[in-house]
Order: structure tokens, then C-alpha cells, then sequence
């Protein structure tokens, strides 16, 4: 088959008459429009849904007191009996725990020579650092011996720390959480926002601090447990099946906390890569949602196509009937058509395509989301539209293929 | 003396069409040859099947019944795409109405069947200058059909039917929307063409377009009523073999 004049009868046919061209490729414009957004705000969520995990660590598990629903009433996490210190060393002997700490937090006032700031201070086991995978940029981590000591010195986050210290310099200084002088010994590195706990929260506002001064000194102790911990977090050792090793847990604790039984834990067990994992299957579903629109879109493009498509044969009868008079085959006349009907909807594509970078960037500014518009994106979003002209032109193709020279030629 | 084979020949060619209950016989068993090298007129009143034998000699429509050979090749046995290439290397059309792509200037008209040219024809451009500067346009080849008087247009026709160097050039009242004047510089134009060897068919029913021609065939009713030499012509046309057709 003849390519060359096929495609530049093609082109020729698509810039005679650009309004109806234009009209013609709208569908295939949304179309692809919603294809890109779709796809990028999908890749955008997955990457975050993928950074957040590796910031919690596929495999930490996270302890926490109260039933999430007793008797049919949900009494909401950690308002049950807490845990004590010796549940964490327990955790802690089990055979496939790297390394688990308690953890004690509260909301608190420091203040530093320089600075008022209410930040959360969070008490910790020196294996803290480890389980959350969380290192100091600058200074070091508190010891077990300070940890044991009670001693009074804490680790900032990059945000609580440049709120503090507006002048840089923060190690060696000392701050007063609630009256209680604690010196700085270290920064921490930057996790940004919003972890696997809470959406759209500042993990770096923060402040780590040795889990029993922490309670000596400013949460107080708890009324029923004594040496108590709000929640408990475990690092399973890499390899380990981490349901395996949730399920140990909870028999561990259902035995600490003596439940008969057939009675239900007061305590939950939570794997965040799990929760990330069913937000971001959430986030698939929604993506699936944006896929179906764009395809309907592209199909009622792909349809509009057809229709303009059918039209334009009619229209052109006799020029297709001349064009076989004078040696074109069907195949040339089918050529042709299709290319006309690719070319309406890759350009079509390319408009959808500018439209929907457009879009995207403004769903990045305001969702504040990243914005991924990656190579592949763009090659699904015009490979999209090109099919939709093969798939819808071929049908009106083929008619003007199949068109009787001398009937062709005779219609006027 | 020995046979030459016609370049085009029909047997016993019918065409035969359905309007609703009623069937007409455009073409009833029409027997014709015609030699490479004749300007034959076909001449007849409207409904009298000339127009049917020359889309059937044209290969673009099939006949009911009945067998051609065009260039020694039967048309029964040719598929759509051979009766295309059929079409593209061996035929050139006229038509009464141009039928030039209006969005087309006439180099890219002329240029058309070579680009449809399955073999090898060439440096294309310059043949289709080449058509164009034959039919006395070399000056308008950027023009526009619009651009153009009737008679121009035509000759563009022409230099569209020539630029494949077909063997057999069909008009169809090719003058029939041109005045007197120009009728005759594209009478004079296809006989030169013919004068080199081109087997020229003209359907007219004007007498001084037929007057061009060696040959007047008139047809009535789907059948050839007479087959004779132009008595008129003075130029000496090679002796043929006058293939007679049933009156």
C-alpha cells in the first residue's frame, strides 16, 4: 500500500476544515486529558504510598492498648489498660525481635533561650532509633544508660529544632519541657510529612527523650500499671514473616495481659505497611474509578470520530471513486481514511495531552502532591488516542475501501 | 497477413440493470475489438449503452455477462486490486467533469496516479511537469483548479490520464461542459496523443467532436448500430482489421 499519499491526504483532510476537526477530536481531547491526570495522580500517590512505607519500615509492628471495639462500641485506641516496661522487655526476648521499644508521648511546651514552641515529646527505649528507622543528622541517640538513668536529654526533630533554635546552633543547649530542664544531644534526620500514624502530619515536629524520664518527669505514671508504656513498637527481623510474627505477639500478650481464652484482646496489634498497604489498594480503586471515565470518554471521542468519519466518506464519494478511477486500491482508500482518523485523534491526544499536563500541574499546587508525568504516561496517553482512530476508523475506512468505483464516481 | 491481437476486446457483453421490477439492458451482446493505435468515437443517444461500455472497457464496473480482454488479459479473472493496477498502468481517464481535487493545485493532480504507481515510474515530479508542459500548462502547474478555465482544467485531466503512460486514454464527453473553441484545442490535443501511439475511445454525441476520430461507432439500445471509418477524416488511418459489430 501507497503510505506516503495516504497520510498526506490525511493531513491535507484534517486541516481543511479545522472547526470540524476540532469538534470531532473533543471527546478524544477529554479523553486523553483524563488519561494523564488519572495516571499521573495514581503514580503520585503510589510513589508517596511507597515513600511512607519505606520511612515506617515494612516491618514494624505497632502495639496498642484497647480494644478498637468492645461489645459492638468502639472505644478508640490506647483508652484501655496500657502496657508496663516489662511487656516491652518480653516483646523484646522473642526470637525473631530485632530490637522494641516503649513509647510514652504527650503534647508539651518548650521552652529554649530563644524560642516558645509546643511540640510532642515522645519517650523512648534507646532501640527507638532503631525501630523506626529513624537516625540523627547531627549529635547521637541517648544511650540504654540514659535510658536506665533517667537522664535529662532529648533528640529534635529538623521542625521542632529550627523552631527552637532560629539561630542554628542546638546541640549542647538546653530547653524546658514543662519546667523540666533537658539538654539536646542530637537532630534528627528529616522524615517529612504525614507518616503512617496520622495524614498530613509534621513527623519532624517532634522531640525524643529516654522513656522513663519521660514519665518521672513530665507524663506522670498511670494509676493501675506501674513503669507504664502507651504503646509498644517492634522491629521484626528482616525475612520474617511479619503475620507470623503478629500472631506471636498477640498470644504473647493475650498471656502477659491474662486473657482467658475465647475473650477478646484489649489490645491491638497494627502493621502500618499494612494500613499504607489498604490505602494505597484504596487509592487503586480510585485510580480504576479515573481509568473507567477516561475510557468511556475515549470511547464517546472514538465514536464522535467514527461518526464525523462516516460523513466525511460520504462527502468525498466522488473523490474516492476518482481516486480508484485512476489506480488507487481499496487498500490505498482504506489507508487513507484510517490515517485521517489516527491523525484526528493524535492530535487530538496531543491537545488532550497539553490540557491534562495543565491539569496535573494544577492538582500538584493544590493537593500539594507530587507530580509525576513520566514518559510511560505519555506513551499510554497517545498510544490511547491513536487506537481509538484505529479502532473507530476503521469501520468508515473500510466502507470507503469497499465503495463501487463507478457508483463512487457517479455520486453526487 | 497475420492477426494483431485488439487491445481491447468484448464478446458478447451484456450489462443489465434492476429498477425495481423492471430490467434494463444497458449493453445486449455487444461484440467489439479496437486496435492500439485508433481514435474511436462512440457515438449514440443517451441510454444507448455507451456510457455502460465505457466503464466496463474502463474495468471499473463489471459486466452481467459476457467477456473482455484488455491488453490480452481477461477482466473476469482479475481481482479488485489487479482491475485497479489494470486501471493505474494501462488506462487513462477523462471525464466531462474533470473530476480534479479541488484542494489540489494541478502538478499535485497530474502527480496523483503516479503516486498510486505500484511499479517503479521514476522520478514523479518531473514526469508530471513533463504531462503538464505536453498539454501546454507548464506556466500553471501551482494553480488551483478553481484557478482555472474550463478548458485548462481539462487539459490537466489530460496530464493526469497521461502521467502513467497509460496505452489506452478514455474520454467521456470530455468537451461536453467546454465551448467550441475549446473543444477543438482538446480534440486537437488528443489526436497528437493518438498520432504517438495512444489508443484513443472518445464518447461524445456531438458529430465535430466524432469528427476527430478514425473510427464512429454509434450504438442504440445496448447494441452497435454501425461501425464505420470517418469518411470525413482526411488524415490516412492505418489499415485494421474492421471487427464487425452486430447491427
Amino acid at each position: 500500500m501507497k503510505v506516503g499519499v495516504a497520510t498526506s491526504s490525511a493531513t491535507e483532510a484534517l486541516f481543511s476544515n479545522p472547526m470540524r476537526s476540532l469538534l470531532t477530536m473533543l471527546g478524544i481531547i477529554i479523553g486523553v486529558a483524563s488519561v494523564m491526570v488519572m495516571m499521573s495522580i495514581g503514580e503520585g500517590a503510589k510513589a508517596q504510598i511507597e515513600a511512607q512505607i519505606s520511612s515506617v519500615g515494612a516491618n514494624v509492628l505497632n502495639l496498642q492498648p484497647g480494644n478498637m471495639n468492645r461489645g459492638g462500641r468502639n472505644q478508640g485506641g490506647g483508652s484501655g489498660r496500657p502496657f508496663a516496661e516489662s511487656d516491652v522487655v518480653g516483646i523484646g526476648e522473642l526470637p525473631f525481635v530485632v530490637a522494641a521499644t516503649g513509647v510514652l508521648s504527650q503534647q508539651a511546651n518548650a521552652v529554649s533561650e530563644e524560642a516558645n514552641w509546643v511540640t510532642n515529646i515522645q519517650g523512648g527505649d534507646a532501640g527507638f532509633f532503631e525501630v523506626n528507622n529513624w537516625r540523627v543528622s547531627e549529635g547521637r541517640e541517648f544511650t540504654v544508660q540514659e535510658v536506665q538513668g533517667g537522664a535529662a536529654v532529648a533528640v529534635l526533630g529538623k521542625t521542632a529544632a529550627a523552631n527552637l533554635f532560629p539561630g542554628g546552633r542546638a546541640i549542647g543547649e538546653r530547653i524546658r519541657v514543662n519546667s523540666v530542664p533537658i539538654e539536646i544531644i542530637g537532630i534528627l534526620e528529616s522524615k517529612g510529612q504525614s507518616g503512617g500514624g496520622g495524614m498530613g502530619m509534621d513527623r519532624d515536629d517532634t522531640m525524643i527523650a529516654p522513656l522513663s524520664m519521660v514519665r518521672n518527669r513530665i507524663t506522670g505514671g498511670n494509676r493501675w500499671v506501674s513503669r507504664h508504656v502507651s504503646r509498644i513498637q517492634l522491629l521484626v527481623q528482616d525475612g520474617y514473616d511479619v503475620m507470623q510474627a503478629q500472631e506471636e505477639v498477640t498470644a504473647l500478650m493475650r498471656e502477659r495481659r491474662k486473657i482467658t481464652p475465647g475473650d477478646s484482646d484489649n489490645f491491638a496489634v497494627v502493621n502500618f505497611a499494612d494500613m499504607i498497604k489498604q490505602r494505597a489498594a484504596a487509592a487503586e480503586t480510585m485510580s480504576m474509578l479515573l481509568a473507567f471515565t477516561a475510557a468511556v470518554s475515549l470511547i464517546v471521542g472514538g465514536v464522535g470520530v467514527m461518526n464525523i468519519m462516516l460523513v466525511s466518506v460520504t462527502e468525498r464519494t466522488r473523490e474516492i471513486g476518482l481516486r480508484m478511477a485512476i489506480g488507487a486500491r481499496g487498500g490505498d482508500i482504506l489507508l487513507q481514511f484510517l490515517f485521517e482518523a489516527i491523525a484526528l485523534c493524535t492530535l487530538g491526544g496531543l491537545i488532550g495531552m497539553a490540557l491534562g499536563w495543565g491539569g496535573v500541574f494544577a492538582y500538584a499546587q493544590i493537593a500539594n502532591a507530587p507530580m509525576m508525568v513520566s514518559p510511560v504516561i505519555i506513551a499510554t496517553a497517545l498510544g490511547a488516542a491513536a487506537s481509538v482512530g484505529v479502532i473507530f476508523g476503521f469501520f468508515p475506512a473500510r466502507r470507503a475501501a469497499q465503495l463501487d468505483p463507478i457508483q463512487a464516481l457517479r455520486h453526487d | 497477413m497475420t492477426e494483431v491481437r485488439p487491445i481491447i476486446s468484448c464478446r458478447n457483453l451484456s450489462k443489465i440493470y434492476r429498477m425495481g421490477d423492471q430490467e434494463v439492458r444497458a449493453l445486449d451482446g455487444v461484440d467489439l475489438d479496437i486496435h492500439a493505435g485508433e481514435f474511436v468515437a462512440i457515438m449514440g443517444p443517451s441510454g444507448s449503452g455507451k456510457s455502460s461500455l465505457m466503464n466496463l472497457i474502463g474495468a471499473l464496473d463489471r459486466p452481467t455477462s459476457g467477456e473482455m480482454w484488455i491488453n490480452g488479459r481477461a477482466l473476469s479473472e482479475m481481482s479488485r486490486d489487479e482491475l485497479a493496477d489494470l486501471r493505474n498502468e494501462t488506462l487513462g481517464f477523462v471525464f466531462q467533469q474533470f473530476n480534479l481535487l479541488a484542494r489540489q493545485d494541478a502538478f499535485q493532480n497530474v502527480r496523483l496516479p503516479l503516486r498510486y504507481a505500484r511499479k517503479d515510474v521514476g522520478d514523479i515530479d518531473a514526469r508530471a511537469k513533463e504531462c503538464l508542459e505536453l498539454v501546454g500548462l507548464g506556466t500553471r502547474m501551482d494553480h488551483r483548479p478553481m484557478q482555472l478555465s474550463g478548458g485548462q482544467q481539462q487539459r490537466v485531466a489530460i496530464a493526469r490520464a497521461l502521467s502513467n503512460r497509460p496505452r489506452i486514454l478514455l474520454a467521456d464527453e470530455p468537451t461536453g461542459a467546454l465551448d467550441t473553441k475549446t473543444t477543438d484545442e482538446i480534440m486537437h490535443l488528443m489526436q497528437d496523443l493518438n498520432r504517438q501511439g495512444i489508443t484513443v475511445v472518445v464518447i461524445t454525441h456531438e458529430n465535430e467532436v466524432a469528427g476527430y476520430a478514425s473510427r464512429q461507432i454509434h450504438f442504440r439500445d445496448g447494441r452497435i448500430e454501425s461501425d464505420s471509418a470517418n469518411p470525413d477524416l482526411e488524415r490516412a488511418t492505418e489499415p485494421r482489421q474492421a471487427a464487425g459489430g452486430r447491427t
